[in-house]
Order: C-alpha cells, then sequence, then structure tokens
C-alpha cells in the first residue's frame, strides 16, 4: 500500500486521493447518492407533471439559465453553510441534536432585535448582532448537551421538543415586543440602516455573508482538525470510552461542541437577518436544520466539503423553486430527494459496499493460500 | 384566573377535549414503547402519521368509505416503519438518522403528494373525505358527568384503550413479549436463545407503525375532518419522551400521554383568558421535556436507593 508514503503538491494529494480507495469509494458513494436524487427527482416530475419535459428542465438547468438564479444559489448557500458546519461538529461528536435549528431561528429574533432597537455605527452593528445571536444560540445549543449529560436524555428527543418551544417563543418575542403594527402583514419593525450588510454586487442580493460563510468555513476547518478541542470533539465521536479512559472530560467536550454549534447556528440565523431583509418576515420557521443534516451527510462530516455540498442543496432549491413557479409541481418535492439522500448515505451497507467486497476477497484469497499452505505440511 | 382554572378542570366538556387530545399521543407512545422495548428508536412515528393522515384522506374520498381510509392509512402509517426497518436493520443504517430523513420525507412529501392530487398545499378540504364515527355508548352516556366526557368520542378513542390493553397483554402475557425484551435487553444473549432479533425488531416496527397510522387517521378523520399541512404537529416526537416518561410500559404510556393532553387542552382554554397564544402553543412541548426530566430524576434516585441497599447488605455480612 501506498498511500503511507506521503506525496506533496496538488498532484500528489490528487494521485494519493484516487489511490487510496478507502477514500475514494464513499466519495463516489456520496456523488451516486447526490445524482440518484436527481435522476428520482426526474422521475417524481414525469410521474405528477403535464408538461414534464419544461418541468425538467426548469428544475436541472433553471439554476444556470438567469443570472439572477446563479445569485439566488450563492444567497441560498449562506444559511445552509452555517448550518451545515453546525452539524459537521455535532456528528463528528456522535451526537444527533438538531437545536441547531432553535439556534438559528432565535439567532435571527436576536438579530432583530438589536437591528430594530439598537443605535450603532455601520459595520459594527451587524458585527455585535451576529455576536449576541451566536451567544444566545450557543446557549440555546447546550440545552440538550445538559439534558443528555445529565439527565441521560435522548438529544435528539429533547432537540425536537425544544425546537418547538423556542420557534413559539421566537414569534411571541416578534408578536409582543418588535412587531410593526402599521403592516397588515406579520412583520418586525424594520431595521436600522446601519444593521444591513452591504452588498456584493450592487443591484443583486448577494450581499457580505457569504464572504463571512466562506471565513467560518475555514475556521471550523481548522478549529475540528488542527486544535486541541477539535480533536478531543473528533476523538469522542470515534470511540467515546477510549477518550474517557484517555482521561478526557466527555460531558465538557460535550458541552463545547454543542455550544460552538450552536454559535454558528446562530450567527448564521444573524446574517441571514442583516444580509437579506429589511425587516423580520418570516412567517414560519425555514428550518435549515434539516438541509443543514444533508449538508454535512454530503460532506461527509468534513467541513472542507461543506460549501460543495451546500452549494449542491443550493442548486436543488433554487432549481426546484425555479421549476414550481413556471410549472406545476410543488417545490416541496425536494425534500423526498433529501430524504433519499440522507437514506443512502445513512446507510452502512451502501457506503461501505465496495469496501466490505473488497475485504471479503482478500479474505477468502488469504484464506485459501493457508488452506494452500496447510495442505502443502 | 384561579377561579377560571378551576372552573375549567370541574367541566366536563375540558375533559371530553382531554381525552380528544390525549387519544393520539397515547397511541404513537405505545408505539414508541413497543419499539424501544425491542431496542430499536422509531423516530420515524411523525412521518408515519403524517402518510396515514394524507393516505387516509385520499383513500377515504376515492372510495366513499371511512373504513377503507382507515386501512390504507395504517398501512401506509406499517410503510414507513417498515422503510425504517428495512434501512436500520438489513443496511446498517443509524436508525435514528433514517427517523430524520424519513419525517423529512414525509413533511415535504405530504404536502407534495397532496398539491399534485388537488393543485393545493394547505389543506385538502377540496377533497370529500369522510370522518370516522362518533360512539355513544348506551348507560354510560347517561350517567351525569362522566357520560359527557367518555361516551360520544369518536371511535379510535375507544380503540386507543383497547391498544393499551393489547400492548400490555402483548409484552407481559406472550412468549412474543419475553423475545421482545430479551432482544431489547441484550441482542447477543436473545440470538444465543434462538430468537431472530431482526425479526422481532421488524415485528415491533410493525406494531408502531400500525399504531402510528390509527393515530395520524384519528387526527385527519375525527379530531378534525381534513388532512392539513405539518398536521400530526410534532406529536412523533413527542411519543419519544413520553415513552421514556412512560417507563417503558404500556400503562405508564395513558399517565404520560396525559400530562400533554391535559395541557394540550388546557391550552385551547387558556388562550380565552388572553394569555398569548403562542406561549400557550408551546406548552404541550415544555411539559413533556419537564416531566420527562421529573421521571429520570425519581428512576435515577430510585436506582441509587437501590444499589445503597444491596451494597450495604454485602458490607453488613
Amino acid at each position: 500500500m501506498d498511500k503511507h508514503l506521503k506525496k506533496r503538491g496538488l498532484a500528489g494529494k490528487m494521485a494519493m486521493f484516487f489511490t487510496d480507495r478507502d477514500a475514494l469509494e464513499p466519495a463516489l458513494v456520496t456523488l451516486f447518492a447526490a445524482l440518484f436524487s436527481l435522476l428520482a427527482g426526474v422521475g417524481l416530475i414525469f410521474l405528477v407533471s403535464k408538461e414534464p419535459s419544461q418541468s425538467v428542465r426548469n428544475f436541472l438547468l433553471g439554476p444556470f439559465l438567469r443570472t439572477y438564479n446563479i445569485y439566488y444559489m450563492m444567497i441560498a448557500m449562506v444559511p445552509l453553510t452555517f448550518t451545515g458546519l453546525a452539524l459537521c461538529i455535532i456528528y463528528q461528536s456522535k451526537h444527533m441534536s438538531l437545536i441547531v435549528d432553535s439556534s438559528f431561528y432565535i439567532g435571527a429574533v436576536v438579530a432583530t432585535a438589536i437591528g430594530v432597537n439598537l443605535s450603532l455605527p455601520a459595520g459594527v452593528h451587524p458585527l455585535v448582532a451576529m455576536l449576541a445571536a451566536g451567544t444566545v444560540g450557543g446557549l440555546i445549543g447546550l440545552l440538550p448537551a445538559i439534558l443528555k449529560i445529565r439527565w441521560r436524555a435522548n438529544e435528539l428527543v429533547s432537540s425536537l421538543m425544544l425546537n418547538y418551544v423556542f420557534y413559539f417563543v421566537g414569534s411571541f418575542v416578534i408578536l409582543y415586543f418588535l412587531r410593526d403594527r402599521n403592516q397588515t402583514i406579520l412583520s418586525s419593525l424594520p431595521f436600522k440602516q446601519t444593521f444591513l450588510l452591504p452588498r456584493l454586487v450592487p443591484n443583486t442580493q448577494l450581499h457580505a455573508g457569504f464572504i463571512i460563510a466562506a471565513a467560518f468555513v475555514v475556521l471550523v476547518s481548522i478549529f475540528l482538525y488542527r486544535t486541541k478541542w477539535g480533536f478531543e470533539i473528533r476523538l469522542i465521536g470515534a470511540n467515546q470510552k477510549f477518550a474517557a479512559y484517555a482521561g478526557l472530560s466527555v460531558p465538557t467536550v460535550i458541552l463545547y461542541s454543542h455550544f460552538v454549534s450552536g454559535f454558528l447556528g446562530g450567527v448564521g440565523g444573524a446574517i441571514e437577518m442583516a444580509g437579506l431583509y429589511k425587516a423580520f418576515i418570516w412567517q414560519m420557521n425555514p428550518s435549515y436544520a434539516w438541509d443543514g443534516v444533508i449538508v454535512a451527510m454530503l460532506a461527509r462530516k468534513n467541513p472542507k466539503f461543506v460549501p460543495l455540498s451546500a452549494f449542491f442543496l443550493a442548486y436543488m432549491r433554487v432549481g426546484a423553486d425555479f421549476m414550481s413557479r413556471r410549472g406545476d409541481v410543488a417545490f416541496e418535492f425536494i425534500t423526498l430527494l433529501q430524504g433519499m439522500i440522507i437514506l443512502i448515505l445513512a446507510s452502512d451497507k451502501i457506503v461501505n459496499y465496495f469496501k466490505a467486497r473488497r475485504l471479503k476477497r482478500t479474505a477468502l484469497a488469504t484464506s485459501s493460500k493457508s488452506a494452500v499452505a496447510a495442505g502443502g505440511l | 384566573m384561579l377561579d377560571f382554572i378551576a372552573g375549567v378542570f370541574g367541566s366536563s366538556n375540558y375533559w371530553f377535549i382531554v381525552v380528544r387530545s390525549t387519544a393520539p399521543i397515547l397511541l404513537v407512545t405505545l408505539g414508541a414503547v413497543i419499539t424501544e422495548q425491542a431496542g430499536i428508536k422509531n423516530m420515524a412515528l411523525e412521518g408515519s402519521m403524517l402518510w396515514a393522515a394524507l393516505v387516509g384522506v385520499l383513500a377515504s374520498a376515492a372510495t366513499g368509505s371511512a373504513w377503507i381510509g382507515l386501512l390504507a392509512g395504517m398501512a401506509a402509517g406499517v410503510a414507513i416503519a417498515l422503510v425504517l426497518g428495512i434501512f436500520a436493520l438489513k443496511l446498517d443504517a443509524n436508525a435514528v438518522l433514517v427517523g430524520v430523513a424519513l419525517n423529512l420525507l414525509s413533511t415535504g412529501g405530504t404536502v407534495f403528494t397532496l398539491f399534485s392530487i388537488t393543485g393545493d398545499k394547505g389543506i385538502s378540504s377540496s377533497l370529500a373525505s369522510k370522518t370516522l364515527p362518533v360512539i355513544r355508548i348506551p348507560f354510560l352516556a347517561d350517567v351525569p358527568w362522566l357520560g359527557k366526557v367518555l361516551s360520544g368520542q369518536n371511535f379510535i378513542i375507544y380503540v386507543s384503550i383497547v391498544a393499551v390493553i393489547v400492548v400490555h397483554v402483548i409484552l407481559n402475557k406472550m412468549t412474543i413479549g419475553r423475545r421482545i425484551r430479551a432482544t431489547g435487553e441484550n441482542v447477543d444473549a436473545a440470538r444465543a436463545a434462538g430468537i431472530d432479533p431482526n425479526r422481532i425488531k421488524f415485528f415491533t416496527l410493525v406494531v408502531s407503525g400500525m399504531l402510528a397510522g390509527l393515530a395520524g387517521c384519528f387526527l385527519s378523520m375525527g379530531y378534525t375532518s381534513n388532512f392539513t399541512s405539518g398536521i400530526s404537529a410534532g406529536r412523533g416526537y413527542v411519543a419519544n419522551a413520553a415513552q421514556v416518561v412512560a417507563g417503558g410500559t404500556a400503562v405508564g404510556s395513558i399517565f404520560a400521554a396525559l400530562i400533554f393532553g391535559i395541557t394540550d387542552a388546557m391550552a385551547t382554554f387558556l388562550q380565552n383568558v388572553g394569555l398569548p397564544p403562542e406561549l400557550i402553543q408551546a406548552l404541550p412541548y415544555a411539559v413533556t421535556i419537564v416531566g420527562f426530566i421529573v421521571v429520570t430524576l425519581i428512576r435515577d434516585k430510585r436506582e441509587a436507593a437501590r444499589k445503597l441497599r444491596l451494597f450495604s447488605r454485602g458490607a453488613g455480612r
């Protein structure tokens, strides 16, 4: 096996990747899952649409046919990147909490309160909102972790329950403290001008949040793979008992991994507000955490690949949106495809199919060899 | 305020709603109990309920029979549970993650299906779907207060009481129940004893799918008379918490479900006092978490006391 020989440079790394079958095969299965979901989408469109070829064209090519759709994809990548990164951290520690959903939503609410009420200079204003939203999001993220450590509550169950609680509390805060009573639809008071993030390209909605998201991809990569804390998170994910025997305080690691993940969710919510809107106008929870699950799984829990999988998901969303506006297929059909992606990628037997086959073959080969050797004696 | 609450608790009308709100939770909680006893977490109960609610409405509208709707809905609930089983047991997927996937797929998938058939995303009111009958129990209906609470409820309410008994009998009085608990306790030991753990787990999944199917059909064909998007409102998730509160028993499920039912029904009444509806809507979920914590605290304390007794006896010798 030449995989232990370190090769230098990008070409060397690529060569290593393509010869290292343990790395290559799961990547191929991931790619297969993504393509399979698109194919299944085409099948579904043919099943329900009256003009399927037009709808398929809009779904698959729509995102690239219009310039504004390309910007939409970039905008859509921002929240998906944040929830994706947050869930990468949670999944690396082998936990399942979906509390990021609350962190994101409440983060947006906190940012709204700051964007509406505080008067700060431009530049500082969104920064303060992000920090505050991140802190609150992180604290919310701690709740399922505490429930898990103190009362052994399954973190997924408790986080789903808390998501309902926080959603209702969040909309209560908007309705009773921040509502603009002059609007007929539910809307908060307008944000101060200083709160809004600058636009990257004039006359589009592409905002500076895109760059902040990119920066966070780098930060979280470094955090997970280059710091002691990230190492500890990955260690308890690989083997919690071993980590405990090695002297790690497992509860501490669970706590700060949940805090960081909630922090990312909160910041994501704040950026969504400051970047995209003039007031809080969500009539329901956009639930980006569920998309974050898919982003994290497609990225194989590695923050490095989050932009790629966030792009894929944004492509699916924009395509489905474009198609549903111009045809008779409902936007919600992508959740069917997203569910399929998780199902495929969650199945160890599918992801490790080639590896298992290879191991079986080598095992059979060695056993027959040793049988020959035994016969020779 | 206090007078108002006391008045509410005394009224037969309130308890009628409590029973109505409790029954669907009770059914799914039983489903969560039986799979958990076999050592598999069915996080897809929410998905089972959603599909059952939709398929029940569609099938009853197509055939004109609420009963065929109910059967079709239950079949849909079972189908989702089986998909979970196939991925978790045959393809070695993490059961919880499969549950997350199935719930995501069901939330959007039911809306997609409804839209593709009726052109409406929110509600199925354009379909002439049927509702399950209300049953008036002779004699009981004439008992002054109790009759108003317990009689004249939907058919499924009475089914949910039967379901408690059935699940109790399955778990405690039948061979399969011992096998279920053996599998949940220790898969290897069960296998060594000649039990096929996967078959047991599939069996419990089918039962939980049926129960979630009943609950789902009740929501769209009894509790309300339409399918609306997200109709299950997290009851499938609540069931997984309530299962812990129930202590893994069928009878305990009644109390666990009642906690939710009482607060859920309270919410309907408290809105009349002028409390903000958002906070009231959050109440049932919050109370479920609190109930969950209280029960674990009691259990831990008991466990600690038991250990202390064991050890002190050992030291005394």
